[in-house]
């Protein structure tokens, strides 16, 4: 298990859950909306064509969110 | 996220179809659909609703929201559809209009539309919003879906937890919607249903009970007291403004509720609940609530029940298929619409042509003079036909094959593919979302630009939309690839496709090359954030995708065309039949635009096509062989390659065709679309730069092609 990783270093598969949300302003208020919020529960399904952004499995929703974001929701991965 | 492409469309095509004045009873019950994005609310809002839709300004909102009417039992309702929206907390303004929607216009009764497979998630907005009325009914949609998946939903349990009537429908199929009326009619008659109490923290519950009584005594029932007080300690400045808006500018100033205002504030500040944390805890209760709402009564038959859903995304969307897929995807769809439109246009057009030589007949049985005969069959009915013939076949083929793949939850993945060159260009990934809405009309797609919520990035989606041809376009870059750049043969619909295809990939990169360009110059910034839900793939509804898309799309399209055409075809006639010194009104326009259009690769009478074509894109190649027609020798003609011999004769060559199709491709908006870039964006200047664009650079790649095609050929 290691720590203090983010979103955006999640490989494709992987699981995690949220320790911290890093995020302001509207993209805060976005994470929140769709559900992801301290001990949620991320999967990382895989990335665009481009590597950048990625998929996650949020609350049963795929979510789409950009490296620079995913990098400021630290997780724990298990 | 917030607007979804069906009612942008919905603004574009079906908004003007009735008039706004006396289709709902006034003394209506009054019911407000709200609900996540992609959950199927527009399918139920039709399904209750039917035609009897038009868009409704409701006081003090900017945007206008759709409604329609619908009667059960003698009762009449009218349903008034809120944007999808996940919370109402995050200040979007979809969300604004929807929460203000709900607490200050006062609906009878609210009805939340829910996705069956993800309920636990949807239930976050079910909950917000019966914080603000209590008069709720849930809509459980998609429960077909959620049977597929082998989801299985208690919703007796669930109501009992929610209190609120749950009612689980299909909302393609009409009649499980019946119930949802008969609950809405209920819940909106009784008396008030004892509000649902969601429990926050301790420290929350304590600051809320120090506002509560003093609000209560000054809202008189007009808003929830908790509701408001929760509101108050989160702190939000536009509501707040807005409260004092609708209760009377003295409501915050007032001495007593400002001290325990105050009071709670420092409460919750000294117990770690900052401003910004508290907000936090209050969607985290929220959240917990709703996974507790679900807890044993919403269970999965199978674990794995979206694999298939994850295997189909990895071929679409994974690094090394993802792009040949999407290639492949488009290039088919080219395919079977040439190849599906080729007969039924010949057909068409035989039909047409043979009704024109019945109507000249009574014409001259008739004893009409022959101006009347030139002006009405030569010039209106001819290039009415054309229109039709040409266009129709490949319209009701495409249109319904990209419903098709919009049904599907494909355009999301496009838009999820395509957001890192947008980003490289300082875009948004949504922006291919409203680009593959301008495959269909520029004017759909950048009201489509709405869901970008960014406004420099969407004013640079708005400015590119008309860089993707429309379907009134295709038809002309269609015509002219099959009879310049396609020799017959075993493959040549497939050969079309493949060049169609590379047209729409260059009106892509130009997309991706301005877009680049004005972020570098005239709308400087770096890339905002970005969050794009990829929904679950559905099972498309094929029979009422062909109906709708045929009704919505096709037969609006084509009838503005027709519309267009006819004035046109007039105007035509009369400039090729009136003569003034020496030469026909066309002859001069063509003789003046002719040196400019030489240059291009094109001649004068091509560009007065384009000139007239301003209204609707589809009628330019129909002027073109009109006045061709006018002027010269051939009179009738079946064919594609009678019509090659017309424009060969013409002057014609394989540069004259491809300058045409390029500059097809790229040139001005047609006036649809600017009036509706002028509206959304509110500026003229904007509106003439998204006109000049394409202009530019279309009159700058004619130039070039026109050159080297003499400097080498």
């Amino acid at each position: 298990m290691r720590n203090r990783q983010s979103l955006a270093d999640m490989a494709p598969g992987e699981r995690g859950i949220v320790t911290a949300l890093h995020n302001t302003g509207s993209m805060r208020r976005r994470l929140l909306d769709i559900g992801l919020i301290e001990s949620t529960e991320v999967e990382c399904l895989g990335r665009s064509p481009g590597g950048d952004p990625a998929a996650y499995l949020i609350r049963g929703a795929v979510i789409a969110i950009r490296a620079e974001d995913g990098a400021k929701v630290c997780i724990r991965t298990c | 996220m917030d607007l979804t492409l069906r009612s942008a469309e919905r603004t574009v095509f079906r908004s003007r179809r009735q008039a706004p004045e006396d289709v709902c009873v006034p003394a209506s019950v009054t019911i407000a659909l709200a609900g996540n994005p992609n959950v199927g609310k527009s399918t139920v809002f039709n399904g209750l609703t039917g035609l009897n839709q038009h868009t409704g300004n409701w006081p003090g909102k900017t945007v206008a929201l759709a409604e329609g009417c619908c009667s059960r039992k003698g009762q009449s309702f009218t349903v008034v559809d809120l944007p999808g929206t996940y919370s109402l907390m995050a200040h979007s303004p979809e969300e604004e209009v929807a929460r203000d929607f709900l607490c200050f216009s006062k609906p009878d009764a609210a009805v939340v539309v829910c996705d069956a497979t993800c309920l636990s998630r949807n239930l976050n907005l079910v909950l917000q919003i019966m914080e603000i009325t209590p008069r709720v009914v849930v809509c459980v949609n998609l429960m077909d879906e959620a049977r597929r998946k082998g989801i299985r939903l208690d919703l007796a349990a669930i109501e009992a937890r929610l209190g609120v009537p749950v009612i689980g429908t299909t909302a393609r199929k009409k009649r499980s919607l019946t119930a949802l009326i008969e609950a809405v009619s209920r819940v909106s008659a009784a008396d008030e249903p004892a509000p649902f109490r969601l429990r926050y923290p301790a420290e929350i519950e304590t600051a809320v009970e120090m506002l509560e009584p003093l609000l209560t005594a000054r809202l008189s029932g007009k808003l929830d007291s908790r509701w408001v007080s929760l509101k108050l300690l989160e702190g939000d400045r536009t509501l707040l403004k807005k409260f004092g808006d609708y209760l009377g500018d003295g409501f915050l100033l007032d001495a007593p509720l400002a001290d325990a205002l105050h009071k709670a504030d420092t409460y919750l500040t000294a117990r770690g609940f900052t401003r910004e944390t508290r907000k936090d805890r209050i969607v985290a209760a929220i959240l917990a609530e709703a996974e507790r709402v679900c807890d044993g009564v919403v269970t999965h038959d199978a674990p794995d029940y979206d694999a298939f859903d994850r295997k189909l995304d990895r071929l679409l969307t994974s690094r090394r298929t993802g792009y040949p897929v999407m290639l492949l995807l488009l290039a088919f769809v080219f395919w079977l619409t040439i190849a599906g439109a080729n007969y039924p246009s010949q057909l068409l057009s035989q039909a047409l042509f043979y009704l024109q030589d019945q109507l000249t007949a009574l014409f001259s049985y008739l004893h009409a003079p022959a101006w009347l005969h030139g002006a009405l069959v030569l010039g209106v009915y001819r290039v009415l036909a054309w229109v039709v013939s040409v266009m129709l076949p490949p319209m009701a083929i495409f249109f319904p094959l990209f419903t098709l793949l919009e049904d599907a939850g494909y355009l999301p993945r496009v838009a999820y593919n395509l957001d890192c060159p947008f980003k490289r260009c300082c875009a948004c990934g949504k922006q291919a979302l409203t680009m593959c809405m301008g495959f269909g009309c520029n004017a759909a797609g950048v009201i489509g630009c709405r869901i970008i919520d960014s406004p420099r990035e969407r004013l640079l989606a708005i400015l590119t939309n008309s860089f993707v041809p429309c379907n009134g376009r295709f038809p002309t870059l269609l015509a002219l690839l099959s009879m310049f750049f396609v020799r017959g043969g075993a493959f040549s619909t497939l050969f079309s496709a493949v060049l169609l295809t590379l047209v729409i990939l260059l009106g892509v990169l130009m997309t991706f090359g301005v877009t680049k360009l004005l972020s570098k110059t005239l709308l400087k910034g770096v890339p905002s954030s970005f969050t794009l839900e990829l929904p679950p793939y559905r099972k498309p509804q094929v029979g009422r995708v062909i109906v709708r898309s045929i009704l919505d799309r096709t037969l609006f399209v084509l009838g503005r065309a027709a519309a267009v055409a006819a004035p046109a075809g007039l105007i035509l006639w009369i400039m090729a039949n009136v003569t003034v010194s020496g030469g026909s009104l066309l002859y001069h326009c063509a003789a003046f635009l002719d040196p400019l259009g030489r240059l291009m690769g094109m001649d004068g009478v091509i560009l007065i096509a384009f000139v007239l074509g301003f209204p609707a894109n589809e009628i330019v190649l129909p002027i073109i062989i009109m006045a061709y027609m006018s002027q010269g020798s051939i009179a009738e003609f079946e064919s594609l390659t009678m019509l090659r011999q017309l424009l060969l004769d013409n002057g014609w060559t394989w540069v004259t065709a491809l300058c045409v199709m390029l500059f097809s491709l790229l040139h001005w908006p047609c006036s649809t679309t600017l009036l509706t870039i002028k509206k959304e964006t509110g500026s003229y200047k904007w509106t003439l730069l998204a006109a000049l664009l394409p202009t530019l650079s279309g009159m700058l790649l004619c130039t070039l092609v026109a050159a080297a095609a003499r400097l080498f050929g």
